[in-house]
Formats: C-alpha cells, sequence, structure tokens
C-alpha cells in the first residue's frame, strides 16, 4: 500500500524465564511461551493466574515484582512495534472520537503523518459503524461504541503486534460476537496475544489456544485448530474446542481443590 | 438557585434592614440606612469607581499571577524529581506562615502602592492553586500513561497531553476557591497601607465617622468578588466542558 500503509512483517514474540512473586506468593517462575509470527494466540485461563502481568511484561509495563526476557523472531527490537488494548477504553474524555483514534500520532508529536491516520481511523470507524459519531466526545457513547474506539485506536497504530488484555470483557454477548469479527478481520497477518477468561472467545479467535493454569502457573501446551479463525459461534467445531477448553479449566480447577 | 428566587431574598433582607434602622432610630454612623448606602452611590460615584478601579486591578493581577505561579509549581513538581522533594515541604511550610501576617512586612518592601496587594493576593491564591494542581497531575489515570507509554510518547508529550488536560478539572476547583479568596488578600493588603482601593476608603471613612460611603465601598467590593468568581466559574466551565457535571445538572 502506501508507504505506512500495511505493517511491516510480525515478528514471532519468545517469553523466556518470566517469574512473578508478589505477597510472598509464586504467581508463575521460569515461564516460557511462544508466540508464532502472524498468528493469534490465545492465553486463557482462570483469574490471578498473572495472565494480564504477562501480557504486561511484553507491553514493557510489566508491574514490580515480574522478571523475565521477552525476544521478537527478528531480532529487532520490540520497542515502537506494539499496540496495546487494555480491558478498559481508556478514551481521553476531553479529545473527540477521531482524535482518540489516532491517539498515538499526538502523542508521538508525528504531525506529518497525522493527516494521513486521520483518514485511516476515519475509515476505519466507518467499518466500526461509527462513522457518524467521529466528532463527539466519548462520553457521549456506549460502552460498546467506546471499546470499538478504543479497538480503532489499537488498529490506527498499525502495529506488528498487538496486545489485548480481555478487550471485549465488558461487553454484552451480541455486540462481543461482532467486535470478535471485526477484530479477527482487521488483525490477520499480525502476531496478536489475546489474553480472556472466556473460553468461547478463545475458540473464536485463536490460531493457538493455551490454558494458563495452576500455581506457579504454567501455560501448558498450546490447542492448535487446523481452521482459520473467527469461527463461527455455532458452529461445530467451535463449540468442540470450547468443550476441551472448558475441559482443562475444569481439570485445573479440580486439581487445585485436591 | 433561581434567580428571582435570590432576588426576593435579598429584596427582604434589604426591607429589614432599613426596617431595623428605622425603627430602632440608629445613628448613620454606627448603622446606615440602605436607602442612605445608596444616596452615596449617586453622590460619591467618582470616588467609588476611582478606588474600584484601583481594587479590580489589584485582584486581577493578583488572580492572574496566582494561577500561573501556581500551575507551574505544580507542573515542576510533578516534571522534577528535584523540585518535587525541595518544593513539596516548601510548600507546607509556606502554608504554616500566616499569609496577613506578613503583609505589613509586604507593605515595608513594595511600598504603598500597588505592588504590595498584588503580591498579597498572589500568596493568597498561589497555595489552593499549586496543591489543587499538583493533585490533578498526580492522579492522572495510570491507564492512561500506560497507553502513552506504550505508544512511545516522551515524558514532555505525556505531560501536556495527557497529564495536564486530566489536571484541569482539579486546576478549575483551585482557580474558583482562589477567585473567591483573591478579593480578600487584596483587601488585607489595602487595611495594612495604601493610598487608594476599596479596603483604604473603608477604614477612612469608617476613621470619620462617614459610615455609608464605606457599606457603599462594601457593596461594591462584594459585587466585584460575586462578578469575579461567577466570571472564573464560566471560564472554567469553558475550559472543561468535556468533563460530566458532577451535580448531574446539564450544562449549556
Amino acid at each position: 500500500m502506501t508507504i505506512e500503509g500495511a505493517p511491516d512483517r510480525a515478528p514471532a514474540i519468545h517469553i523466556r524465564g518470566a517469574r512473578l512473586a508478589y505477597g510472598g506468593r509464586t504467581v508463575f517462575d521460569d515461564l516460557s511461551l511462544d508466540l508464532p509470527a502472524g498468528r493469534t494466540t490465545c492465553l486463557l485461563g482462570p483469574s490471578g493466574v498473572g495472565k494480564t502481568s504477562l501480557l504486561r511484561l511484553i507491553a514493557g509495563l510489566a508491574p514490580a515484582g515480574t522478571r523475565g526476557t521477552v525476544e521478537s523472531g527478528d531480532g529487532a527490537s520490540l520497542e515502537g512495534r506494539i499496540a496495546w488494548m487494555a480491558q478498559t477504553d481508556l478514551l481521553l474524555p476531553w479529545l473527540s472520537v477521531v482524535e482518540n483514534a489516532v491517539l498515538g500520532f499526538r502523542l508521538r508529536g508525528d504531525t506529518p503523518a497525522l493527516a494521513h491516520a486521520r483518514r485511516r481511523a476515519t475509515d476505519i470507524l466507518a467499518d466500526l459503524g461509527l462513522g457518524d459519531r467521529i466528532g463527539d466526545r466519548p462520553a457521549t457513547l456506549s460502552g460498546g461504541m467506546r471499546q470499538r474506539v478504543a479497538l480503532a485506536r489499537t488498529l490506527v497504530e498499525q502495529r506488528p503486534v498487538v496486545l489485548m488484555d480481555e478487550p471485549f470483557a465488558q461487553l454484552d454477548a451480541i455486540t462481543r460476537l461482532s467486535l470478535q469479527d471485526l477484530s479477527a478481520t482487521w488483525l490477520r497477518g499480525r502476531t496478536v496475544l489475546l489474553v480472556t477468561h472466556d473460553p468461547l472467545e478463545a475458540a473464536r479467535l485463536g490460531h493457538l489456544v493455551h490454558v494458563m493454569t495452576g500455581s506457579p502457573a504454567t501455560p501448558g501446551d498450546a490447542i492448535v485448530p487446523d481452521d482459520v479463525p473467527p469461527r463461527p459461534p455455532a458452529a461445530p467445531a467451535t463449540l468442540a474446542i470450547q468443550a476441551t477448553l472448558l475441559r482443562r479449566l475444569a481439570d485445573a480447577h479440580a486439581g487445585d481443590r485436591a | 438557585m433561581s434567580v428571582p428566587r435570590a432576588l426576593v431574598v435579598a429584596a427582604g433582607l434589604i426591607a429589614a434592614w432599613e426596617a431595623l434602622v428605622r425603627v430602632a432610630d440608629l445613628p448613620h454612623y454606627i448603622l446606615p440606612a440602605p436607602s442612605r448606602v445608596a444616596a452615596e452611590f449617586v453622590g460619591r460615584a467618582d470616588v467609588l469607581l476611582l478606588h474600584g478601579l484601583s481594587t479590580a486591578a489589584e485582584i486581577v493581577l493578583g488572580l492572574s499571577g496566582g494561577l500561573v505561579l501556581g500551575a507551574l509549581t505544580a507542573l515542576a513538581m510533578v516534571r522534577f524529581a528535584a523540585a518535587r522533594r525541595w518544593g513539596l515541604p516548601l510548600l507546607v511550610v509556606s502554608q504554616a506562615i500566616p499569609v496577613f501576617a506578613i503583609a505589613p512586612l509586604l507593605v515595608l518592601w513594595l511600598g504603598y502602592g500597588m505592588a504590595s496587594k498584588v503580591a498579597m493576593a498572589v500568596l493568597v491564591i498561589y497555595f489552593p492553586v499549586a496543591s489543587a494542581s499538583y493533585d490533578g497531575l498526580r492522579r492522572t489515570n495510570p491507564g492512561y500513561l500506560d497507553l502513552a507509554k506504550v505508544m512511545g510518547a516522551s515524558p514532555w508529550q505525556i505531560l501536556l497531553r495527557v497529564r495536564l488536560p486530566a489536571a484541569l478539572p482539579a486546576f478549575a476547583a483551585g482557580a474558583r476557591v482562589a477567585a473567591s479568596v483573591a478579593p480578600i488578600g487584596a483587601v488585607i493588603g489595602e487595611w495594612v497601607g495604601a493610598s487608594s482601593g476599596l479596603g483604604y476608603l473603608m477604614m477612612q471613612q469608617l476613621a470619620r465617622g462617614q459610615t455609608p460611603l464605606a457599606f457603599a465601598a462594601l457593596v461594591v467590593l462584594a459585587s466585584m468578588a460575586v462578578a469575579l468568581y461567577f466570571a472564573v466559574d464560566a471560564a472554567m466551565n469553558r475550559l472543561t466542558s468535556w468533563q460530566p457535571a458532577i451535580d448531574g445538572e446539564t450544562r449549556s
């Protein structure tokens, strides 16, 4: 496409020797995880297992008490190649929808690229069904709309690596399904880590799904379905994956109690 | 409070005051009747205008100076660790000194002119603005800061484009307090030593038994203070129009 149109080649990401301890409890230790290049890896697990901390470690936002190395498959630094989408939309209330979507360019003071980013943001927002709301303030939008703006902001960044931390957890079921479809389409070809506690979400969106369980937690072996996401929510194959994931979660739960 | 209701209350109070003076037959140098005070507005309009302008200038200059200094202090303390370490204790200690007690010193150092009154107003305003702004700048949603960091923003960009706008509601709260105390600073300065201003006019007229004119000066001062507060309040609402109204009422 244009000079800064498509993201540069998405690298694989390798986490080695990750450790998180707080309050005398070891959440995980010597943990390894590989995110294959250009694929969506889902990290599923119960609350408090350290999924978010692992994601933040990659994002460079590791909380105190976290250790570990994060390397890219192509050996280049990951700085400036990551987009992050949190559970809350983190929209700045004083900026309009479209200015929130191009926040990265504003914050970097990247004035030359700003006009182009605005055009792309307008296109993406229109695709997400917000074409008539781009001048509005976030406070006037519903929760689902706000999260769509956050998704648009993540996409406008055009980063090869995208980290999503339970991005759709606070949405109603129908909105969640439609946003899952949209993000799977838009994020094709990028290296994505999606942290979730929803087995159906992982079953729909993951090229690979890790179920992170135990204490200290491990990501386990990946479940690798042979078809391509996004999978239809009611398809037998999707439901079969979901059943497998639920079983693993339940086994781990039973194991914890024994 | 609705405007008609406020007017009714004011009219009632004035009528009661007038009645009290007439019934008790109070001498005008103790408590002048409202009608007598009103007469001063007509007869001494030039004097009131002259001194009113002087006080207004002190208040506006003091308020602007205090807002700018307070905001800059807060910015410096948030941005530079050294400014925080040295500035914060200084700020707290400076508040332990009653500003009014040093008013005579300000007059000694800066003279009887306008400078000592402006300095007084600045000192009174400075702390509420600095501390409110500093609080606001410190309490940025950590999620915003994380997002900005992942996006590759420099610390300056984060300060200017995230922390500063996020702190505007706190700054606005400080500015509203400042607007209500600025006239106090200026008038205290005038009481200690001045050659013009409404505070000076009041002291002078009271000493000469010209209580009605002193009351007229007081009315002008109060009107100015109220107008200033509403002007600053309106400006701050404009500045933070994106913020949902706290009391649930919608803003125009």
